[in-house]
């Protein structure tokens, strides 16, 4: 038997930059970044939300990691990132994208699992894990992948074989 | 002129930009399957490769835009250069053909580019292992996909059985090129910034007479074999795709997002 940790690494790293962070206001502003192709999700519980710098003059960097080298998203999440700090006062705001450590789904919270889930998509497993995919209606692990490939590059297609459903898979990289 | 400006260029950026070339120029070939796949799920995925590759151009472009002495911007790079100054290997340019010859086509590339990926992302340079990283992640779920399909279309009907062999057999020349050494990678093999593309040459064997062997499928043994992308000798169908490609760019200069 293989013990899986509960937290990924990288993903206990984030965590205390947040709750590390000399400037918790900012963070918890960015809470209000949603990931475009799924609003109920927010960057940071998405895992993209990697770090927040303000230095001495008042300037602010925002770090954030693409989820996928041509994610059209991306763009758009810069944008608002920049956005939500504009209207909460702060002119001074740059979005740098950071490409390693690479995104992976393990830096995906607990609480963005159970968001998608209850959006209707299935949450991505752990990797080298053995959590099985399970239809978010019905909540049956009797599903058949569909496609590999979905509406976004985020995720596959399912059909869950006990109820029906045809659902989406957030995949697990 | 060509020479002259490649000889300008440093072997990094010319490492760099062939890495962009070969994303690019590939990602613009799948796009063509958009709207005319043979269902909406192989249209999206075809789709989502595509993406995938994009993303991978232009982030070499961007590296590539920042090493670049004449300060052309990644859109620049991508847009406004001519068929000679495009170093992409041949394979990736080829016409779409049927979607078997798409499907054998990414094939062989997915399993390449999962060899080399692994190891281009320990390059001492790490801008280049952090992008390459990023693919590598891709690539495996690229090659799930299409290695699907060789076994469902290599042991399927006759018809597909025989359009996909036909279709290995028409890329099989362009293949050889793919474990050569640029002038630019000779350079920088030494100090750990690319790969040794002849060293992947026996995983990749492997992993291909295995799954043609499962598909029923023969491994094509043809004595020809071009080569000349690196060095911007392209095939004729390139110019074309370029027309289509920088169309935009060229006709309203400037314009973006
Ligand atoms: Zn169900």
């Amino acid at each position: 038997m293989t013990v899986i940790a509960a937290i990924h690494p990288e993903q206990l790293q984030r965590e205390q930059r947040r709750q590390r962070s000399s400037c918790p206001e900012i963070w918890a502003l960015l809470d209000q970044v949603k990931d475009p192709e799924i609003p109920v999700l927010s960057i940071w519980d998405l895992g993209v939300l990697q770090d927040v710098v303000v230095d001495d003059a008042g300037q602010i960097t925002v770090i954030i990691t693409p989820t996928y080298s041509g994610c059209p998203a991306m763009k758009q999440i810069a944008q608002d990132v920049e956005n939500a700090l504009l209207e909460a006062g702060h002119e001074r705001v740059t979005v740098q994208s950071q490409l390693s450590p690479a995104w992976t789904t393990d830096w995906m919270t607990e609480e963005g699992r159970e968001q998608l889930r209850q959006y209707g998509i299935a949450p991505p497993g752990v990797r080298r894990g053995d959590k099985k995919i399970q239809c978010p209606q019905c909540k049956s692990d009797k599903v058949r992948l569909v496609s590999e490939f979905g509406s976004t590059a985020c995720k596959a297609l399912y059909q869950c074989t006990d109820c029906a459903e045809p659902f989406d898979y957030f995949k697990c990289i | 002129m060509n020479e002259a400006i490649k000889t300008e260029q440093s072997a990094l950026l010319n490492f760099v930009l062939a890495e962009a070339d070969d994303a690019l120029i590939l990602g613009q070939r799948l796009i063509e399957w958009c709207y005319s796949a043979p269902y909406l799920e192989e249209d999206l995925a075809i789709s989502n490769v595509c993406l995938d590759y994009l993303g991978r151009a232009n982030n070499f472009y961007e590296y590539a835009s920042e090493l670049d002495t004449r300060k052309r911007s990644a859109d620049q790079l991508a847009m406004l250069r001519d068929s000679r100054e495009f170093s992409n290997l041949l394979i990736h340019e080829l016409p779409i053909g049927d979607f078997a010859f798409t499907m054998a086509r990414q094939f062989v590339l997915d399993v390449f580019y999962v060899e080399y990926l692994a190891v281009l992302m320990d390059s001492t340079d790490d801008r280049i292992a952090g992008i390459a990283a990023k693919s590598a992640k891709e690539c495996d779920y690229h090659l799930r996909r299409s290695r699907e399909w060789i076994l469902r279309l290599g042991d399927g009907t006759e018809e597909s059985h025989t359009r996909l062999q036909n279709g290995l057999n028409e890329l099989w020349g362009y293949i050889p090129e793919l474990f050569m050494q640029s002038e630019a990678e000779k350079q920088l093999m030494a100090q750990g910034v690319c790969a040794d593309r002849a060293a992947l040459q026996p995983a990749w064997d492997a992993c291909v007479n295995e799954v043609l062997e499962q598909a029923t499928l023969t491994r094509p043994d043809v004595s020809w074999k071009v080569s000349g992308g690196r060095e911007g000798i392209h095939t004729e169908t390139h110019g074309y795709l370029l027309a289509d490609m920088q169309f935009l760019q060229r006709a309203y200069p400037g314009q973006q997002w």
